[in-house]
């Protein structure tokens, strides 16, 4: 079905089912209860999973296949916001086109960044697209900001009456799907939960579905098996009448095009946009993401995505007094003890438990959260069918 | 005239004549092989037939069009596949997998986006490979990593990969390298076999006596970047300016 | 004239830091064959050996002096540190006043440990492994070290100055004959002692035993290791002599620019480029490109440029970076086929 496997259908189906039921599966936890701090079903952090799961799998065609590992990714998700938001300000406040454009502007970008960035391989490789990227930001925060809004960026004001869109006077717009405000939401209260289902989110889901329907099916193509082909020996394949530059430059714009929905739709979601967004720190985090959970594997970037944006919402919110709550079955001495040990991982400190838990992923478990799964599954069956674990398993 | 014709080519590195006037012609459907000693020049020659060097002065014709200035890729598509001495194979990839790139880069050239249709529904395809690999008698491993193969397999494997491109001239550097004794004897009745079956002409670098005599119809001796001699291999065997540069030193 | 001058001095401070950092960086990459992104936390460490330094010297008894009051007219508490009761009164004041020259003796066996903790626990594991694998690992330990920094450090600077005697401006045009270049003296003294650093580090490889081995090391791994020399442990002294250099760099740099935990970041980007630029594994060429583009940055930075080319400052580096690697792919003073995979 769908032109899948029954593996890779079986995989989307599950993709679908837990993004369409998020606002579910995110809020286990009764509102009254101590534990509703680790929900995670409210629609601001719901569609950022989605985005970043969107920037993450177009990061992965890139690193995951061709192992071309670029600093500068989030140079094109900066170039799609802006695109975005200039879509908004002057045509209309409906996302579609502000969408289309972002993925237009970011591709041509990436045209020109990888046309000159693949001239080199390994780490120059790396350096030049990081260098690109901070150019980008560079310019965006200075000398760009008439077009850019400088360090502030830009935001949708009363003053902008896009061309389409009927706005009172003063009325400051906002970003619709054919009418439908983005930030309208429908409430379900059953019992102490609250469940919240935001119309943004589910056009994001819409979005990141057929984005990642469509990378699958280029893990799969002939196109796909070229491009692990760049990352497995280059030699061979100029030898066997293959053009490896083109190539690669295809999966750069692809996967930059990715980072550019994922800017555009930024923008649909809460229109505004700053040069923070190209900071190289940023491109930083698309890497750990795809790491983190399995890159080259289709689901890993979209797992490790949502890891650490669950992370950097819920982990920076715990503070002493909530691990004073925890450990309040202890005697005194020890609990202290432990808020003291835990205190430097939490809160402002989350990015230390990231750091380490990446350290700790590219030394024992460089397949990600996905071969850590794998693990675990093998740990299971072995009693079964020894045969299993001896098969190599290509990239799922 | 010879599908490839090599005149008049001189290659310099610095103040090193690497080849000096080479004049080389090797005709269709034989098996050619080029000899010569340490630093004769045999790999500088072969670098130039594919692209990888270009030639400071003389032409390089295959079929009647010249290969300089084009690019590997190019010339590959042009009909001719190399061999190299440690073999180059996608080592990521499965066995199968790395049939099937050659049969693609056959079907559709050097680059095509073909990123919509899945790998298994390229029925030509994986019908292609599968031939090849039964060809090369390695239909049983066609699921294995191709970096867990045993290096004769690996070998095995890579002159698959060539001649699923169905190529015209097949150039083997050092094919035999470094192998064990039994491991150069299935190279050589595969190289045999293949010789036999398909109208293919092969041009082969090799150090090991052996390999030549078995193979070889017709040998050019090269010895300090220019060819001393080219005849047959009986009429080399016995030839004394040969036996002077070169195989005085080997046991023939 | 004198502008340009300026300009250049300006750009010899930061010059020195890319250099520094980026000798570091090609000593690693040059024996180890690792490309470490964690260097620049190295430098930020250095920086905060400086303030910890100065926060040791400081550390106080509190006592109550009789002679003074404060405006209650209650008798005034104040703070000793222990310095003054050993030293007296001026000495201890200037040992504190000087804590940042100290903390170059103070940093260097910290950061030698620092480095030998890191190559051996962490670095060496990853020889073997892709340089991708090496980047994205210390890539993770530059974010632990900083964090822990912040933890400790908190996130604002912390002001380090130098010593109240060396904290001043002199026209440096007098001793040229021209007028109004006035440079402070912690610049010169940075620039000296960089000069001296990266003297020592090349004399170092040049004149001894060791730096011998080292030189043939880069130059020719595996020959060296069948050699049957131990080249294990000379990769590890050599991590941590690149470690001391960049912490040195860092101690001295605070009085330029107040550490934060996010320093060693900010330069390693620069200094990467700078290596790059230079030409990876060449000692030389990442001394060169790291005061060359230095001096760029702040010749870009003058407002007759910014004039012509507006923003020319912020991107300078990247845009000399971009074109040195296309038109000259192995950098500056790079050798043949480094890393090209």
């Amino acid at each position: 079905m769908l032109g899948l496997n029954n593996k890779d259908l079986r995989l989307f189906i599950i993709v679908i089912c837990l993004t369409v039921f998020a606002p579910f599966i995110l809020n286990p936890f009764p509102e009254t209860s101590e534990l509703a701090q680790f929900n995670a079903g409210y629609p601001d952090l719901m569609q950022r999973f989605i985005i970043f799961g969107i920037f993450a799998i177009g990061f992965n065609i890139l690193f995951g296949l061709t192992g071309y590992l670029s600093f500068g990714h989030a140079a094109f998700l900066g170039v799609g916001s802006y695109a975005a938001i200039w879509m908004m300000k002057l045509l209309t406040l409906n996302v579609i086109p502000a969408i289309l454009m972002s993925i237009v502007f970011a591709g041509l970008f990436a045209v020109v960044v990888g046309y000159i960035s693949l001239r080199r391989s390994g780490i120059y490789f790396s350096i030049l697209t990081l260098a690109f990227a901070q150019m980008s930001y560079a310019l965006a925060y200075s000398v760009l900001t008439p077009i850019t809004g400088g360090e502030t960026g830009l935001q949708i004001k009363a003053t902008d009456t896009p061309l389409l869109s009927n706005l009172a006077e003063g009325e400051i717009g906002r970003a619709n799907l054919f009418g439908l405000d983005m930030r309208s939401s429908f409430e379900l209260e059953l019992g102490n939960w609250l469940f919240t289902f935001n119309a943004g989110y589910y056009i994001a889901v819409v979005f990141m579905l057929i984005a990642f329907y469509l990378s699958i099916r280029l893990f799969r193509s002939p196109f796909g098996m070229m491009l692990r082909a760049v990352k497995s020996n280059q030699q061979r394949m100029n030898y066997t009448g293959l053009n490896s530059k083109p190539y690669t430059l295809a999966a750069f714009v692809i996967s930059g095009m990715y980072a550019g929905l994922a800017g555009g739709l930024m923008v649909a979601m809460d229109t505004q946009v700053g040069p923070e967004r190209m900071f190289w720190t940023a491109s930083g985090e698309v890497v750990l993401m795809s790491i983190l959970g399995g890159a080259g594997t289709l689901i890993g970037p979209v797992l490790g995505a949502g890891m650490i944006k669950y992370m950097e919402n819920i982990i920076s919110k715990i503070n002493d007094n909530i691990l004073h709550k925890w450990f309040e079955f202890m005697p005194d001495g020890i609990e202290d003890f432990l808020v003291t040990i835990i205190h430097p991982f939490i809160g402002k400190g989350w990015h230390l438990t990231l750091g380490l838990l990446f350290m700790a992923v590219i030394i024992f478990l460089p397949g990600g959260l996905v071969e850590l799964g794998q693990r675990i599954g093998r740990l299971f069956r072995r009693g079964g069918s020894k045969d299993t674990a001896a098969q190599s398993t290509p990239a799922e | 005239m010879g599908i490839l014709e090599v005149k008049g080519v001189n290659k310099r590195f610095g103040g090193l004549q690497a080849l000096g006037d080479v004049n080389l012609s090797v005709s269709e459907n034989s098996v050619h092989a080029i000899i010569g000693p340490n630093g004769a020049g045999k790999s500088t020659l072969l670098n130039c037939l594919v692209g990888k060097l270009i030639p400071d002065t003389g032409s390089v014709m295959f079929d009647g069009q010249s290969v300089l200035g084009q690019t590997p890729y190019q010339i590959n598509q042009m009909g001719i596949s190399r061999v190299f001495q440690t073999p180059e194979i996608f080592g990521d990839l499965s066995v199968m997998e790395n049939m099937m790139i050659p049969c693609l880069a056959k079907r559709d050239g050097s680059f095509e986006l073909n990123a919509w249709p899945s790998v298994n529904s390229q029925k030509d395809i994986i019908e292609h490979a599968e031939q090849v690999l039964e060809d090369m008698n390695m239909a049983e491993k066609r699921d294995m990593h191709a970096s867990s193969l045993s290096r004769g397999d690996k070998r095995r494997l890579e002159i698959g990969m060539c001649l699923a491109q169905e190529p015209r001239l097949l150039l083997l550097d050092e094919p035999t390298a470094g192998m064990a004794r039994a491991d150069t004897n299935n190279t050589i009745d595969l190289l045999k076999e293949i010789k036999d079956q398909r109208d293919i002409t092969i041009a082969i670098i090799e150090h090991d006596m052996h390999v030549v005599f078995s193979l070889a119809e017709r040998i050019t001796v090269l010895a300090q970047g220019t060819p001393l001699v080219e005849d047959t291999p009986d009429n080399i065997k016995g030839h004394p300016k040969v036996r002077e540069a070169y195989l005085g030193e080997a046991q023939v | 004239m004198e502008a340009l001058i300026l300009q250049i001095l300006n750009g010899l401070d930061k010059g020195s830091a890319y250099a520094l950092i980026a000798l570091g960086l090609t000593l690693i990459f040059g024996t180890l064959g690792v490309v470490n992104f964690a260097h620049g936390a190295l430098f930020m460490i250095g920086a905060f050996c400086a303030v910890t330094l100065q926060r040791i010297l400081s550390i106080s008894r509190e006592t109550i002096d009789e002679t003074r009051t404060d405006f209650l007219g209650n008798p005034l508490k104040v703070d000793i540190p222990y310095v003054y009761d050993w030293f007296g009164a001026d000495a201890g004041q200037m040992i504190i006043n000087w804590s940042v020259p100290l903390a170059i003796l103070f940093s260097i066996p910290i950061m030698m440990l620092v480095g030998v903790i890191m190559e051996r626990g962490l670095i060496k594991h990853f020889y073997k492994r892709p340089h991708a694998d090496q980047i994205l690992v210390t890539f993770g330990l530059a974010i632990v070290l900083q964090e822990i920094i912040k933890a400790i450090y908190g996130a604002n600077p912390i002001p380090t100055p130098a010593p109240a005697a060396l904290d001043g401006s002199f026209d440096f045009g007098v001793l040229i004959g021209m007028e109004n270049i006035i440079y402070p003296y912690w610049r010169l003294i940075y620039f000296a002692f960089a000069m001296i650093t990266i003297a020592a580090v090349f004399a170092f490889l040049q004149f001894t035993t060791f730096g011998m081995v080292v030189r043939a090391g880069m130059a020719d791994r595996e020959t060296v290791g069948l050699l049957g020399i131990n080249i294990d442990r000379r990769f590890t002294i050599m991590f941590a002599i690149a470690a001391c250099v960049a912490g040195l760099a860092g101690v001295m740099y605070t009085p330029i620019n107040s550490p934060n935990y996010h320093m060693g970041m900010d330069f390693l980007v620069l200094s990467f480029v700078v290596v790059v630029v230079g030409g990876m594994g060449s000692l030389p060429g990442a001394v060169l490109a790291g005061f060359l583009l230095g001096i760029l940055e702040s010749f870009a930075s003058m407002a007759q440029v910014i004039a012509i080319i507006p923003g020319i400052n912020q991107v300078i580096i990247y845009l000399v970076a971009i074109i040195v690697l296309l038109t000259r792919p192995r950098g500056l003073m790079g050798r043949k086929g480094v890393m090209e995979e």
